[in-house]
């Protein structure tokens, strides 16, 4: 154990706390790089069957044809050296359904992060992966006998095929973009939910994804399908301790919302400033189904992300609400893409972003309206406020609609947190970083409304420790 | 001293000095107006007291209860007790004014105190009935979209609620009509008393008629260049402010 092991009370996600690690004996270890024998090994232990470990080569095969994308996004990119990376550790136990039962170090981990305390007090289920594999998953009796099925990738592979199968990298090909590629070789741990017709689950169901090796990548794959008429809000939360060398989170998410579900998808990611964050979320609506992301990006080194929902059915909805926050040394770049596929339908994108110190935000937005389509709406809105005169932001947003028969909205600011204001404030007796703290948390106060309140709360300390050290 | 005490205080902006050798004493339990025209340095005073950085103090000194406050912070200063109202309100969109008074008096507990919300919130929608401001006004972003009237009605508030040593009114009474320039009054002299001192900047007598000074002083050139009793500001007000001048002049 390297750090030591106070035990910090209620649900507390700052950076600091999510700073330690644990020494843990992997049984399973793909060790260092990336080839054909690096998927055997992963689907060995997985003891997988042969058309999973045909479509990880076939997307290995992808990822090595696809180059950087750095013509568009950052330069940084090519500080990742995927020959140092390892793509597979594991403790080698299946995921236990009791606390009791998973491994000490884990444990204690989650403890710290107060996933089980978060867990009795407002969670139907909870998954909890470290590294590669999830070391505990539970679902409350109460939610599984009403047919919904919460379990890790690999299970959903094994005992759900049926179901698995049909939407698996449908939504999101493996070729989509070079990070999609890289999870569908080496894809590891997530979440495979499916809620049966008309069932409205009432609390929401939570991952949580802690990275805990130095030199890892970590690839969950997630899929998510919510049959006719159901509803589901699920949640995920992940953090990582500070190494000096880089880390790789690299996820792809699928949702499906059949005819008149619901899915709404709330992340917070409190990733340390040496994580890559490249992360591939689409879902897609059929007939009057809505999607709704609710995404919060604080930490990492350099966060790519834009979930998009392809509104495939008639009247479907799409949403993104988004806070981003990019502190020294960080680039957030985030966005959403919204395809219209279907006549009526409706897409929202709201962004916040904040820049601090010679912290960089990107905006970064795709709106698609074809001309054979009637009737559809996108409302888009982006605001970015800068803290320091270093600090940088940049929107790029790509709004296609033809035809006459639709209505967009496009909204940009930038604002800046002005001395007039800091003057003020502290007049009334605030410090500059109180009175800085106050101006950021209102300026994202009507979004981060839309987290639950126990995040809501953990939200504005979040940002105001982010904001603590901003000063001059 | 239980005053607030401006010694010889030489100020600049941007190599302008404004303020050349001002002195000025308000004791606690005195109101003092300070009048001037235009240009005179009268908002540059108030901005030096509370601390505003883009101005720098060459000489001089300001004290408060004996204590120098030059090199304090400015939220030090109002901790310790200086109160200004603004007389351009800042905006802080996304902030609601129970939540910022809630903060302000945050500031001034000790570490991990917490304020009682209950009493905090009796306390302020007691004030708010007193100066005649709706109850929907707390969930309101501060002074945003605010008319002029409700922006120093709410500087009023924060005042009271905050319960400063030494308040500093800078031109309050600009942007009010009649009806809002009453209510203010009545909620500053509601506040007058011997544990407290203000100094009321104005440009005008009319403020005057509602909050009584029981001093006044004519600011010209960045320098206190008359004092007399309430009685000068109507002088003034009837003679104008060459009058104040052409007076120095000729005792110079």
């Amino acid at each position: 154990m390297s750090n030591d092991t106070d035990t910090a009370a209620g649900i507390d996600i700052d950076r600091d706390k999510g700073d330690f690690h644990y020494d843990v004996e992997y049984k399973h270890d793909a060790g260092r790089g990336l080839t054909e024998e690096t998927i055997d090994y992963i689907s060995n232990v997985k003891g997988e069957d042969e058309w999973i470990t045909d479509f990880r080569k076939r997307a290995l095969k992808i990822f090595e044809d696809k180059p950087m994308p750095t013509h568009w996004a950052s330069e940084d990119l090519k500080a990742i050296n995927f020959d140092e990376i390892r793509y597979y550790l594991s403790g080698g136990n299946a995921p236990k359904r009791s606390w009791e039962d998973v491994p000490d170090e884990m444990k204690e981990t989650f403890e710290r992060l107060g996933i089980p305390e978060q867990e009795r007090k407002f969670l139907a289920g909870v998954e909890a992966q470290f590294d590669s594999e999830a070391a505990y998953s539970n679902i409350k009796a109460a939610v599984s006998d009403q047919g919904v099925i919460f379990v890790n990738s690999s299970e959903g592979l094994a005992d759900h095929p049926e179901i698995f199968r049909k939407w698996f990298g449908k939504v999101i090909p493996s070729g989509d973009n070079k990070f999609s590629a890289l999870n569908s070789a080496v894809f590891s741990g997530g979440s495979f939910i499916y809620v049966p017709p008309g069932v409205k689950v009432k609390h929401p169901l939570q991952a949580y994804f802690r990275i805990n090796a130095e030199q890892f990548g970590q690839f969950e794959r997630t899929l998510i399908i919510v049959d006719e008429g159901a509803e589901l809000t699920y949640m995920e939360g992940c953090t990582a301790p500070k190494f000096e060398t880089a880390t790789l989170h690299s996820a792809v998410v699928e949702l499906v919302a059949m005819k008149d579900a619901k899915i709404q998808y709330i992340t917070v990611q409190n990733w340390s400033a040496n994580v890559f964050n490249l992360v591939t979320k689409r879902g897609l609506a059929h007939e009057n189904a809505e999607i709704r992301w609710i995404d919060c990006n604080i930490g990492s080194r350099l966060t790519m992300k834009y979930p998009g929902v392809i509104m495939k059915g008639r009247k479907a909805r799409g949403e993104v609400i988004s806070i981003a926050l990019a502190n020294d040394g960080q680039h957030q770049d985030t966005g959403a893409k919204m395809i219209h596929a279907a006549d009526e339908t409706t897409s929202n994108v709201v962004s916040k972003s904040i820049s601090v110190g010679e912290g960089r935000s990107t905006y970064r937005g795709q709106v698609h309206i074809p001309k054979h389509l009637k009737g559809c709406k996108n409302n888009t809105e982006c605001d970015a406020l800068l803290i320091n005169s270093a600090s940088r932001t940049d929107t790029y947003p790509a709004i296609t609609v033809r035809g006459n028969q639709h209505a967009t909205q496009h909204e940009a600011s930038v604002s800046q947190v002005s001395e007039e204001q800091i003057f003020y404030m502290q007049q009334r007796g605030l410090s500059e970083a109180e009175a800085i703290s106050l101006s950021v948390n209102g300026f994202v106060n009507d979004l981060v409304r839309e987290f639950p309140m126990e995040y809501s709360v953990e939200l504005k300390r979040l940002i105001d420790l982010e904001m603590e050290g901003s000063v001059g | 001293m239980s005053a607030i005490q401006i010694n010889n205080l030489h100020a600049c902006i941007d190599g302008n000095e404004i303020l050349k050798g001002l002195s000025l004493t308000v004791p606690k339990g005195e109101v003092h107006a300070i009048m001037g025209p235009n240009g005179s340095g009268k908002s540059t005073l108030a901005k030096v007291m509370a601390g505003h950085e883009e101005y720098e103090i060459s000489s001089g000194d300001v004290l408060l209860d004996g204590k120098s406050l030059l090199g304090m912070d400015v939220d030090e200063r109002s901790r310790a007790g200086l109160f200004l109202a603004f007389q351009y309100p800042a905006e802080i969109p996304g902030v609601s004014n129970a939540n910022f008074l809630r903060a302000a008096r945050q500031a001034r507990l000790p570490e991990g105190e917490e304020i009682d919300a209950v009493s905090f919130y009796k306390e302020m929608y007691d004030r708010m009935d007193q100066l005649g401001i709706d109850r929907k006004f707390t969930g309101r972003s501060v002074n945003e979209g605010f008319s002029g009237g409700e922006k120093k009605r709410n500087e009023v508030l924060q005042m009271m609620m905050l319960a400063p040593k030494y308040a500093i009114l800078d031109e309050t009474d600009s942007g009010l009509d009649i009806d809002a320039l009453k209510i203010v009054a009545e909620g500053v002299n509601a506040m007058r008393g011997p544990e407290r001192g203000f100094l009321v900047i104005t440009h005008y007598q009319r403020l005057l008629d509602y909050i009584v000074p029981d001093y006044v002083h004519v600011l010209s050139g960045g320098r206190i260049i008359r004092s007399g009793d309430k009685d000068l500001a109507l002088e003034l007000e009837e003679k104008g402010y060459d009058w104040v001048n052409e007076d120095e002049l000729a005792t110079t």
